[in-house]
Formats: C-alpha cells, sequence, structure tokens
C-alpha cells in the first residue's frame, strides 16, 4: 500500500514539476508553442467544470437542478466577476432547484 | 523578491475555494479509513499525493483489493492534467531559481494554477508572481491537510442536503468565464468542455478531463491560427 501511495506521488510530483523544472530553457517560447499554451486555460477549465454540470451522476443528464443553477451562475460570473456572489447565487439556487425537483 | 501583499491577495482568492475544498478534504481522510487503509494511509496520501481526485480513486482501488500498479496508473491518469498546468505556468516562472520552482510544482493543483493564470495574464510584476502563487498554494495545502485529519478522526461529517461539492465547478467557473472573450478562447472552452463529456460518455473514466483538454486546446490554436491567417491580431478578435 505504501508503494502505491509513494509511486503514485512521485510520478504526479513529476507531471507536476516538468515544465516547470524545464522553464529556464524556454528563452523565447516559439509562436506555434505559445498559440498552445494561450488555449489551455480555457480548455482546461472547462473540461473541468462542464462534466460536473452535465454528468453529475456519471452519465450524460440535462435536464436536472446542476445545469440550471450553472447556467445561472455562469451569467453572474459574467456580469459580476464576483467568486462570492456567483458562489451564493449558484448554491441558492442549487438548493432552490432540488427542493422544488423533488 | 517576496511581496507579503501578493501572498495575501493569494490568501484572500483561495478563501472561496476553501468551501469547497474542505468537504472534499474529509472525504479524502474518511475514505481510506472507511476502506480499512487506515488513517495514516489518508495522511500519506494527502501529503505525499496532495490531489484530491486522484487520493480517491487510489484509495478505492486499493481497498477494494486492487493492485498496487492499478491504483498507480489510476492515479497517475487523473493527474495527467498538471502537465498542463506545469506548461502554462512554466513561462511565467522562468525567471525564478530552479528550487523555487520545484518548490512551487509540489503545491500545483487546480485551484492553484486557475487562480494564478487568470492574475498573471491580466499582467503585473513578474518579481510578485510566485508570492501571489504561493499565498493562495500554501492556504489551500493546510486547509487540505487539516480537513485530512479532521475526516481521518470525523469520518465524512459532512452534511448530506447541502451540495457543498458543487462549490467546486463554480469557483472554476468563475474564472473561466472572464476568459471566454476571443474567438480561440470560445472555440477551446467548447471543444474542450464538450470533449471532456463526450470522452467520459464513451468510457475514457480518468482520461476524459486531459482527453478534454487536448481537444479544447486544438481548436482554440486551429481557431487561433485561422484568425491570424485573416489578418486580425491574435487574441483580439471579437465574435
Amino acid at each position: 500500500m505504501w508503494l502505491a501511495i509513494v509511486v503514485s506521488g512521485a510520478g504526479t510530483y513529476a507531471m507536476r514539476a516538468s515544465f516547470l523544472a524545464a522553464a529556464h530553457r524556454l528563452a523565447h517560447v516559439p509562436p506555434g508553442v505559445a498559440r498552445l499554451l494561450r488555449q489551455i486555460p480555457p480548455a482546461a477549465l472547462a473540461a473541468l467544470v462542464v462534466p460536473a454540470l452535465v454528468r453529475p451522476e456519471g452519465q450524460l443528464h440535462l435536464l436536472q437542478p446542476r445545469l440550471f443553477a450553472g447556467v445561472v451562475a455562469a451569467l453572474v460570473a459574467w456580469r459580476t466577476r464576483n467568486v462570492g456572489v456567483t458562489l451564493v447565487v449558484g448554491m441558492v439556487m442549487l438548493v432552490a432547484l432540488e427542493a422544488v425537483w423533488g | 523578491m517576496w511581496s507579503l501583499s501578493e501572498a495575501r491577495a493569494g490568501a484572500v482568492a483561495v478563501a472561496p475555494m476553501l468551501i469547497g475544498v474542505v468537504p472534499f478534504g474529509l472525504v479524502a481522510g474518511a475514505a481510506p479509513v472507511a476502506g480499512g487503509l487506515g488513517g495514516w494511509a489518508a495522511l500519506g496520501l494527502s501529503t505525499i499525493v496532495f490531489a484530491g481526485a486522484s487520493q480517491l480513486a487510489a484509495a478505492e482501488v486499493l481497498a477494494s483489493g486492487g493492485s498496487a500498479l492499478a491504483a498507480v496508473l489510476v492515479a497517475w491518469t487523473i493527474n495527467l492534467r498538471m502537465v498542463l498546468y506545469s506548461a502554462s505556468l512554466g513561462p511565467y516562472l522562468r525567471h525564478e531559481r530552479l528550487p523555487r520552482r520545484l518548490g512551487a510544482a509540489y503545491l500545483l493543483t487546480d485551484q492553484a494554477y486557475a487562480l494564478s493564470i487568470a492574475r498573471w495574464a491580466g499582467g503585473g510584476n513578474p518579481e510578485a508572481r510566485l508570492s501571489f502563487y504561493l499565498g493562495g498554494a500554501v492556504v489551500l495545502w493546510v486547509a487540505w491537510q487539516a480537513a485530512t485529519i479532521a475526516g481521518v478522526l470525523l469520518g465524512g461529517a459532512v452534511p448530506e442536503d447541502v451540495p457543498l461539492d458543487f462549490a467546486v465547478p463554480l469557483v472554476f467557473l468563475v474564472l473561466l468565464v472572464p476568459l471566454v472573450t476571443t474567438r480561440p478562447a470560445v472555440a477551446a472552452a467548447v471543444i474542450g468542455g464538450a470533449g471532456a463529456v463526450a470522452a467520459a460518455e464513451l468510457g475514457a473514466g480518468p482520461l476524459s478531463i486531459v482527453v478534454g483538454a487536448a481537444l479544447g486546446i486544438a481548436a482554440g490554436a486551429v481557431v487561433d491560427a485561422l484568425g491570424e491567417r485573416a489578418g486580425r491580431r491574435p487574441g483580439r478578435t471579437g465574435p
């Protein structure tokens, strides 16, 4: 068991360190690479967020509270850019919708 | 050069994320105990692996009698996205000395990445970047370890009827929304999200996040290149 934990951690650390360790060699990032790097934030964040909204129970399911609460929260995030307000509205929406949905 | 005010800004920025992280950490502490692996295994996972979803998956494999190799492979697969984060943050920290970058790497999480890239892409003093990162990442690390210990001692004492886990995607949503203002970013986000869902539906399991992200990166790069060829400035095109 400890072998599994340590090896899991070592591999995860290697992935985290990979490009951070090599960063000093990137004196000038080639334009093609920079183009790819620019896409990482929206692509990775969407890949984290969207499945949480549309497959909350592990399968695609659109007509359920999390997607609706998420859409409302996205509108609030767009208008306010405020984490606290978005969290409160999103959570309240979800609790309310879950109560209504039954 | 350390900046206390930037470190504080990082800590403040990470604070709302703890609403989602702490209940997750309680589960990360409670699950290995419930699975018969014991409290030390939970603490070992939280300090050595320090990546929630992979900790739960590895603990589940081990608790259900799976091999060490299977546990390692599932944990690595879930954490593959860390390579993307490392590549994305690397250029922003290339002026920092190697030991500092290696220290920062240990603390790299979805949250630390998302906060930092949002902050750094907006400009500011490059010398203050690492302070902001560490301010957020260290608070997150301490909260994660504390929540793990609480989970070991208390069991999964998370209130069932309050869906606190929803706070995790909500926080990433707040960071995502301001990014999708250019055509390449819209393509990256739409294909990244849809790709992750499609990959999960097709049975990619723990690989689905990184598969979706890779598809989104490719889509965004293509749209970016096409826009540039059409004579528009990259990253400045409107819908």
